[in-house]
């Protein structure tokens, strides 16, 4: 679905505060819902739908991501009729190898971190030119960081126009931006934040890099899920938001399900609009699956793939 | 004016922690003369869960440990036990235990924990074996444990038949989940307070409290516990649980002989897996080379 970019400059001043004792009280209410039986085997298929399976290390290997795309469409053979992965996310330099592993017609997405990732220091040529590249060597999706540096030294105007550049410089592909939460020390940031990425064209808002320790949270996700739901009141344009790091087990997943069904409403509920960023989510998602299909057993991480 | 007394609440032993049950339920098991024991917590299938989980997690810590400061923690749960002498000889007695009984059963669950102490550096060498072979290699067997075990404890030896079920799993290096006795449950819980003072890495062992029958289906089918081992089952329980553990092949071992005077090193054996390593030499002796 394409997005009419939006004509006017956005006012930073304009951006709400947080009250941040009530998004605390509020995500803690979404993790009391019950969920049971058929709506959870529901649930734990559609978060195995919105999973970005991800492998950033150091240490990734062409063969490391072969058998990563490998896994996103056969996550567990033994269980017939599960869903694939949304996308797979990469390195840049492997968006090549996944393309060649998945084929042209895949429904499963390639998504590449950019732009410096997951520091952000890079010179804009240099940002735009590894999302250029990115993009040509076949990724449907850029996951890209904001300068956090400049963020917090005020420069606001900085952060929106490089994050417009590289939604320039993404073309067709969908642009995911990264605010690393973790780095913006208070909630107040964190909206202000979403609301230049979305002024500025993210097709996505994105937590973290899941490089540092404090990651996706429900209180920073639902700020920045009220975030996307103001630009919507106000534009009309729909955003994905992506939580991303520390999201490993499926119950954990369920709540955030809950979160965005309650905040932004159905609409959402679909992969084009929420993505859960993980390497080990889906094996914990596979492992309840495969307790209900088996009528109740607890499972052992032994009898699923690891990578 | 007469003091209120106070029925103490017995929690679980999870993980190092002192957790009521996952389920808010708890039982008044009724000791010597109809007198209630205690609050004791009525597992429920999340605890085991739990359990589970913990002991899977302790397990890369105490397997690879040295045998040798196995056998030093084991022998300082016999420390332990010894300074809490009387409070155990004491819940034995309100358990039903007579003052000699009680007496008796704590000091051979002492001499238990010395004795399993003292083999955790010694199995190894008395049962493995350096095979003979035709071809040029070094060929031995050695033992590994099983991984996460599941215990159920014997049914009226509440604290010697707790221990000899339990120290030959843990001496071996496996993790383990107990389940103590329904009717007797006090002597396991202080026995968890014992384990928690007395340099025993968190999760290593369980012990939760609780219905057998309704657990004994969660222990079989658990896919992520390594083998079963249980006291005072009758014939239908057993065929039951070896026939719902057959998923993922859990080793299940009945223990027929009396645990509470289970001092014996073959019971180390039970919840241990050969391993068998041929490693190549340049040429064998056998050959008449020479190295």
């Amino acid at each position: 679905m394409a997005k009419s970019p939006t004509s006017f400059r956005y006012d930073y001043a304009q951006s709400p505060p947080v009250d941040q004792v009530g998004i605390a009280e509020r995500a803690a209410r979404f993790t009391t819902r019950s969920i049971k039986t058929s709506t959870k085997r529901e649930g734990l298929d559609m978060v195995l739908n919105m999973i970005d399976l991800t492998t950033l290390e150091g240490a990734d290997t062409p063969r490391k991501v072969q058998q990563l795309c490998y896994k996103a469409g056969h996550l567990h053979d033994s269980i017939p009729g599960l869903p694939t992965t949304a996308a797979v996310c990469v390195y840049p330099p492997f968006v090549k190898v996944a393309r060649k592993a998945l084929g042209s017609n895949s429904p499963i997405k390639i998504a590449s971190v950019a732009t410096g990732f997951p520091s952000g220091h890079l010179t804009l040529e240099g940002k735009l030119e590894e999302t250029q590249r990115a993009v040509a060597d076949g990724a449907d999706e850029v996951d890209m960081v904001i300068s956090r540096g400049r963020f917090l030294s005020g420069d606001y105007e900085y952060v929106f126009d490089e994050i417009a550049a590289v939604k320039e410089a993404c073309g067709k592909a969908r642009l995911k931006v990264i605010l690393e939460t973790g780095e913006l020390a208070t909630l107040d940031n964190v909206r202000r934040a979403s609301d230049i990425a979305m002024h500025a064209g993210a097709d996505f808002i994105k937590t973290s890099t899941g490089k540092i320790s404090s990651a996706a949270t429900i209180p920073v996700t639902l700020v920045m899920l009220l975030a996307i739901r103001d630009y919507h009141f106000k534009s009309g344009n729909m955003v994905g938001m992506k939580p991303a790091g520390g999201i490993s087990k499926s119950k954990l997943a369920l709540h955030y399900l809950v979160m965005v069904k309650e905040t932004l409403g159905s609409e959402w509920l679909s992969n084009e609009w929420f993505r859960f960023g993980a390497s080990s989510l889906a094996n914990d998602v596979l492992m309840q699956i495969a307790k209900i299909e088996s009528g109740g057993d607890y499972q052992s991480p032994c009898y699923f793939s690891q990578d | 004016m007469d003091r209120l007394e106070i029925l103490k609440t017995y929690k679980l032993y999870i993980n190092g922690k002192f957790p009521r049950s996952e389920s808010g339920r708890y039982y008044t098991p009724e000791g010597r003369g109809g007198k209630a024991l205690g609050n004791i917590c009525q597992s429920s299938r999340k605890d085991l869960r739990e359990s589970v989980l913990a002991a899977r997690g302790a397990l890369g810590n105490w397997a690879p440990r040295a045998a040798f400061n196995r056998s030093q923690i084991l022998y300082r749960m016999g420390e332990m036990l010894e300074g809490r002498r009387a409070q155990f000889e004491d819940e034995l007695k309100q358990q039903g235990s007579t003052a000699a009984a009680a007496r008796k059963e704590v000091e051979t669950a002492i001499d238990l924990a010395v004795y399993y102490a003292g083999w955790c550096d010694k199995y190894q060498q008395v049962f493995s074996a350096v095979n003979p072979v035709s071809t040029a290699h070094f060929n031995f067997s050695v033992y590994e444990p099983v991984g996460v075990v599941a215990a159920i404890a014997p049914e009226n030896s509440a604290l010697a038949g707790l221990l000899g079920t339990l120290l030959p799993i843990i001496a071996g290096g496996n993790t383990c989940i107990v389940l103590a006795s329904t009717g007797k449950p006090l002597s396991a819980i202080t026995l968890a307070e014992v384990l928690a003072t007395s340099d025993l890495p968190g999760g290593v062992v369980n012990i939760l409290t609780g219905d057998r029958k309704e657990l004994l289906p969660i222990f079989a089918t658990h896919m992520d516990i390594n083998s079963l081992v249980a006291s005072d089952l009758t014939k239908t329980q057993i065929a039951d649980i070896k026939q719902a553990s057959v998923n993922n092949l859990k080793r299940i071992v009945i223990h027929k002989e009396d645990v509470s005077k289970l001092e014996d090193p073959y019971a180390i054996l039970k919840t241990q897996e050969i391993k068998t390593t041929w490693h190549p030499i340049e040429t064998s002796i056998a050959g008449g080379g020479k190295y």
